[in-house]
């Protein structure tokens, strides 16, 4: 479409934001995450074959029934994957690198994704114990979760 | 038209059952879960045309080469046809009210914009298609498919390559154009006038 390139001017360019103040209700099951990381106690959700979920989901995602049973699960756990992030993203929870891991806790099946609190990739690894850090004011929201650091001399060959 | 019957009653799924730690608080209902994307936006080479003839109160459309139909704002092709549309052609700033929308909730962060107020696709004068407009200068009840309504542009010294040249469309008093050939519908008459395919 250079036919239409009539200007000879340095092209128009605009820095657009686009921002929604979305305020979300939890229902019943959501809702038991958030109040859990509230009073820092982390929960899943029983399915019929007895294996948790965390996060506790509405429905079994492979039987579609409706799932009620909110379970505590430990605080602490075994990192199961990770990656490494440095710089932080823009808007990210965290102000410095860190990295990004799958956490299985203890008493739950599947694991939960959030930031590992340590100095440099080196000190992370598969089978890592950590445990949860808590923000002192806690509002209900995954953030109340600052998030995981190493159990001291715990690993999972080790426990 | 078949008629859905309405549920006897809104499921509500099995009772949950809480873990102790958690059962006798205060539970927690809703969440902010605010979003944001900042971008650097650089508009098509029909945009940027559109834009800088926009700034001096000049509005471009594109004709189609397939069949005749004129888009506005140009977007350098004909959708519909999967072919480029490089005819650029002026319009006029006035047309009719092709269809409209009331709104009476606030957008939060837009004070300039007291409700209610009126959103419309004006339909300009040999355009083929809706340009998205506010509508002002009357009642909002007064608002009505068919009215013929011309821009309120910017002063002078405050336009520019923006979309923000027209601060809205107002009434002309004209004789309302009728519903039946109204928006939309306008070009289907016209095809099916001549003979023609799909709608614009």
């Amino acid at each position: 479409m250079t036919d239409q390139d009539v200007t000879g001017l340095p092209p128009l360019r605009a820095d657009l934001v686009i921002e929604y103040p979305f305020i979300r209700t939890t229902g019943p099951v959501v809702g038991a995450f958030l109040t859990g990381l509230r009073e820092a106690v982390l929960v899943g959700i029983r399915r019929a074959d007895g294996t948790v979920m965390v996060p506790p989901v509405e429905y079994d995602p492979v039987t579609s029934e409706p799932l009620s049973e909110v379970v505590e699960v430990s605080s602490t756990g075994t990192i199961v994957s990770w990656t490494w992030v440095d710089p932080p993203r823009p808007g990210s929870p965290w102000d410095t690198p860190h990295g990004l891991a799958l956490v299985l806790l203890d008493g739950a099946d599947t694991p939960l994704l959030h930031g590992v609190l340590v100095d440099s990739p080196d000190q992370v690894a598969t089978g890592l114990r950590v445990e949860a850090v808590w923000k002192s004011e806690r509002v209900g929201h995954i953030t109340d979760l600052v998030g995981f650091a190493p159990v001291a001399r715990d690993t999972l060959e080790g426990s | 038209m078949t008629d859905t019957p309405l549920p006897d009653e809104v499921g509500e799924g099995p009772p949950i059952h809480l873990p102790p730690s958690i059962s006798d608080v205060e539970p927690v209902l809703s969440v902010r879960t605010p979003i944001r994307l900042e971008y650097d936006f650089i508009p098509s080479a029909a945009a940027q045309q559109y834009l800088r003839a926009y700034a001096s109160k000049r509005i471009l459309g594109n004709r189609s080469p397939v069949d005749g139909a004129v888009f506005v704002p140009p977007r350098g092709v004909d959708p519909r046809n999967g072919v480029v549309a490089a005819e650029m052609v002026d319009l006029v700033d006035r047309g009719h009210v092709g269809s409209f929308c009331v709104t009476h909730l606030p957008i939060p962060g837009r004070k300039d914009l007291p409700v209610p107020y009126v959103s419309a696709w004006i339909h300009l004068d040999g355009a083929d298609i809706g340009f998205l407009g506010l509508v002002a200068g009357c009642a909002a009840a007064d608002v009505r498919i068919g009215m013929r309504v011309r821009a309120v542009w910017k002063p002078d010294a405050e336009l520019g390559a923006t979309a923000e040249n027209v601060l809205h469309w107002e009434p002309t008093g004209e004789p309302d154009v009728p519903v039946a050939e109204a928006g939309n519908r306008a070009w289907a008459l016209k095809q099916a006038a001549t003979g023609g395919g799909d709608g614009a």
